[in-house]
């Protein structure tokens, strides 16, 4: 590493460079109440009911080594999918600009929401036994069976997963991207180095941080994954999230389903450890940047084969399998259905019309408008916690201490920790509170907690002291400095931060199904309503309902990207 | 002008805060499974009756449901639990969550569905879990229906049917419980494994087998068997965009295929309300409520003489001899059969 930037990767990371020790525990006075309460509290009293001596059995200890095993495998291998498609996609977004980008860009943060029945619906209309695919290739050769077999396989689920996470890698890795000095890179090319050095040597060093910081994020949403493995991998695979559901709320063995949370919990330590371990000591100060000064349009053929390629897996992951969904909520195929024959679908927006109408006269009827508000109240309000809790951890970390690197991997735990044992935690530690109005965005916030807090600290860590320094020395006020200095690159990351909680408050379902009051559902929860019941009205409903999702989610991360915090720079 | 989405943003949470307070008449809370259903002139009309407001804690699927109930029963979420079906009962009456009620109404309800003789648990509605058909499908191939679980495992029917895990959904367990009867125990393994070689495809739940798999819903699936409810064809027709001259699939209901699905209603231990829970209960058997749930919940009431709506009587007729099961033989054994399940079509 070249010695100015070793130098200033030790000035960011000395021991309590920038605050007392007692200015440090009242930054942490917050966030650490916070997950005491709403975290540690819970998950140790439902595991201190649950766990017993009689669950170590050798048979209940070779099923949690068995599940164990297949739920590191397929994340191990989903995450390092995700981070090879995220990255391409990545430098895409930061650094070429071309028209529909912003479009696009939102696009690919819709899936990250969207709850797994439908987007398993989406794939099986594409890639399933009777999907477009399959009619299509049975079509064209002439074959009785369909040949492509996607549902039930392990290939589903690193599929599933590439598409969900790849948003995370693309807006972590992203944001740091386009905070880059591009000096530094073009230094190196004037000193004679080709696009692949510069790249190996100069900015992949320093996108580690935030590469890392996605990869972990990545990981343990992998680690920890649910409805795809139920939905899409099929009832042959089981990681240790859907074998502790189905312990604990199907065979009500609380023993074992303790020990595998228990187990599930030290890994996720473990993973975080060893992530603050490896990322420690690799920050670096920048110079802050507009994003628009990293942009450029793209002119060599490479660029442009490599934009093509990129475009066209982007539409061929993401867009096809969305697509599915508008196109099931506007399409009718009953009246043809009784007398089969042939399927020919029409056009119908019977589906959205009856979504305004309780024609059932339903006592859980909501209307699309009211669900929406629900969801968006329940956001914003996830957005203002988060931020408020994740602000002074991330002012802490970004300067570590010796109290921080304690704290570090604490704080990224509840991510990693298996929701169905908190969510019976919460029902024993908190009673008839459980549907107190403001549970949802307080369960919200601990998902989206540790993103808003990895996305706060690099950036925070990113600001230059010695611009700082010299603000001051030039007769700057603090506040002065602050905001030409801190500013800039503080105002891109908490838009960015607030976009994930944004998204994680729209599209949880988990958390929300429990602690919801009925009278007040958000919009994942009333696209269950309608699948849990037969009838096309309702299949319809759902699918129109998924789609008022997706156009909600999209056109609020359109929105929160393209807002420009007065001083601020752009994403 | 640039500020205003971070002040709607604070005004939004403030209306958060202040928005949804409890204020007026007392609270009933009612703790029920995801597919619980009713309307809402019915629940209004008991609210008015009893100045009380009905709040309803949809909590999973029957069986999380019913854990939750069992967990938090030293200080109960609700007062009244809705749902436990004959699979559950004998697990929620042994943990003790109910408290004894032997309501007037259940003179009126037959003696078979009253399953608990010291009345914790009162029937409230049953259905049968059946194997329902895509009837273009068959017509199509020009294949006939099979007509027992023995057919099933046949060649001609290779591929054909999607059924549920046991393990995490109740049509599919009581499916394995109806060829535990039919087949013995330990009998029913090896019908199993003939019928995973005979393609059987398995998924999670019954969203899932229905919605993706089943070929006769809207989903347009590959499998034209699904296991689901004696009344989905029925709901295919009520719940259809535009008026259907008749339902696209129907349901297998030979001896012995279909399995029945008995639910109950009970007032939780320790409640605050027992008055109130009490006439809560008498509601739930009472004939407006009965009537009221062929349409909401699509399963059959248990009270005598409340009329059926015309698609039950047409599309969805009963088995003639459904398999039925004591509830301390299910409770004593599903652990079991599941393992045993999981391991002959799964591994």
């Amino acid at each position: 590493m070249d010695p100015a930037l070793a130098s200033s990767a030790k000035a960011a990371t000395r021991p309590g460079a920038a605050f007392a020790s007692g200015s440090r525990l009242l930054l942490w006075t917050l966030p650490l109440a916070f997950l005491a309460i709403f975290f540690f509290l819970p998950f140790f009293r439902i595991i201190g009911v649950g766990l017993s001596l009689q669950a170590f059995t050798a048979d209940n200890l070779r099923l949690a080594a068995e599940t164990l095993l297949f739920t590191v495998y397929q994340a191990v291998l989903s995450t390092l999918l995700t981070v090879l498609l995220g990255l391409p996609c990545a430098v895409l977004f930061a650094r070429y600009s071309f028209p529909g980008k912003s479009v696009l860009r939102a696009l690919t943060a819709v899936p990250f929401m969207l709850p797994t029945v439908v987007v398993a619906a989406g794939f099986n209309a594409l890639l399933g036994p009777r999907g477009w695919l399959n009619l299509t290739l049975m079509d064209a050769l002439g074959l009785d069976a369909p040949p492509i077999t996607f549902v039930g396989t392990l290939a589903a689920i690193l599929v599933a997963h590439v598409f969900y996470n790849t948003t995370i890698v693309i807006r972590i890795v992203g944001n740091a991207l386009s905070s880059l000095d591009p000096k530094l890179g073009q230094a190196a090319r004037s000193l004679g180095a080709d696009s692949a050095r510069v790249w190996w040597h100069v900015i992949l060093p320093l996108l580690r941080p935030s590469l890392l910081a996605a990869c972990l994020l990545v990981f343990l949403f992998d680690f920890t994954s649910f409805g795809v493995i139920l939905l899409l991998g099929g009832p042959s695979f089981a990681t240790l999230e859907v074998q502790i559901y189905i312990q604990a709320l199907q065979l009500l063995n609380l023993p074992l389903a303790s020990l595998l949370a228990f187990v599930q919990l030290l890994c996720t330590l473990a993973f975080s450890i060893f992530y603050t371990r490896f990322a420690e000591g690799r920050l670096v100060q920048t110079s802050p940047r507009q994003a628009s000064q990293n942009l450029r349009k793209f002119a060599r053929p490479a660029e442009k084969a490599f934009i093509g390629i990129m475009l066209t897996i982007i539409i061929l992951l993401f867009v096809l399998p969305m697509l599915a969904l508008p196109l099931r909520s506007v399409s009718r195929l009953d009246a043809v259905r009784g007398q089969r024959g042939q399927i020919q679908p029409g056009l119908t927006t019977d589906y959205y019309s009856q979504l305004f109408v309780n024609s059932r006269d339903s006592v859980f009827y909501v209307p699309p408008v009211q669900a929406a508000l629900n969801s968006l109240t329940y956001a914003a309000a996830t957005i203002a916690l988060s931020l408020l809790l994740g602000f002074p951890a991330a002012v802490a970390l970004a300067r570590p201490g010796p109290l921080e690197r304690i704290l570090d991997p604490v704080l990224i735990i509840p991510l990693g920790a298996s929701a169905v044992t908190l969510g019976l935690g919460f029902i024993l530690t908190f009673g008839r509170l459980l549907i107190h109005p403001w549970m949802v965005p307080l369960a919200h916030t601990l998902v989206a907690l540790p993103f808003v807090i990895r996305v706060l600290q690099p950036a925070l860590a990113a600001i230059p002291t010695r611009l700082r320094q010299a603000a001051a020395s030039l007769g700057a006020s603090p506040f002065r400095a602050w905001q030409t200095v801190d500013w800039p690159i503080l105002g891109r990351a908490t838009l960015s931060a607030a976009s994930f909680a944004f998204t994680i408050s729209l599209g949880e379902f988990g958390a929300t199904t429990l602690v919801s009051r009925p009278e007040y559902p958000t919009i994942p929860i009333a696209i269950y309503r309608f699948l849990s019941q037969p009838g096309a009205l309702n299949y319809g409903q759902a699918m129109a309902m998924a789609t008022l999702l997706m156009v909600l989610t999209a056109a609020g991360i359109f929105l929160i990207e393209k807002l420009r915090l007065p001083g601020a720079g752009e994403f | 002008m640039k500020r205003l989405p971070i002040l709607s943003l604070v005004l939004a949470l403030l209306l958060a805060a202040c928005a949804p307070k409890a204020t007026g008449p007392q609270t009933l809370t009612v703790m029920t499974h995801d597919s619980f259903a009713a309307s809402d002139s019915v629940i209004q009309a008991f609210e008015q009756a009893n100045n009380v407001k009905v709040t309803f804690l949809k909590s999973g699927d029957a069986g999380a449901a019913l854990n939750k109930a069992i967990l938090s029963k030293s200080a109960p979420l609700a007062d009244v639990f809705y749902g436990v079906d004959n699979t559950f009962l004998s697990r929620a009456v042994s943990a003790d969550i109910y408290e004894p009620y032997a309501s007037p109404a259940l003179k009126d309800i037959p003696q078979e569905f009253q399953l608990d003789p010291s009345d914790r648990a009162l029937p409230v509605d049953y259905g049968d879990v059946c194997i329902n058909y895509d009837k273009g499908y068959f017509a199509e191939h020009n294949l006939a229906v099979p007509q027992s679980l023995d057919d099933l495992a046949k060649p001609a029917y290779k591929g054909l049917l999607v059924t549920e895990n046991p393990a995490s959904s109740s049509p599919g367990l009581a499916f394995l419980i109806a060829t535990v009867k039919h087949f013995g125990d330990p009998g029913y393994v090896a019908y199993w494994k003939e019928l995973r070689q005979n393609g059987l495809v398995v998924v999670d739940g019954w969203e899932t087998a229905y919605y993706t798999n089943f070929s006769g819903s809207s989903g347009r699936g590959a499998q034209p068997m699904v296991v689901s409810y004696n009344t989905s064809p029925a709901a295919e027709v009520v719940l259809a965009p535009t008026p259907l001259a008749d339902s696209p699939d129907a349901s297998i209901l030979a001896p012995d295929t279909c399995f029945r699905q008995i639910e109950f209603v009970g007032i939780l231990k320790g409640t605050s309300q027992l008055a109130l829970a009490q006439k809560f209960v008498d509601f739930t058997l009472s004939a407006k409520f009965q009537a009221d749930m062929p349409l909401q919940m699509y399963v059959y009431p248990v009270l005598n003489g409340v009329t059926l709506p015309d698609a039950f009587v047409k599309y969805s007729p009963l088995p003639s001899q459904p398999v039925l099961l004591p509830a301390d033989t299910i409770a004593q054994n599903r652990d079991r059969w599941i393992q045993a399940w999981t391991d002959a079509v799964l591994h």
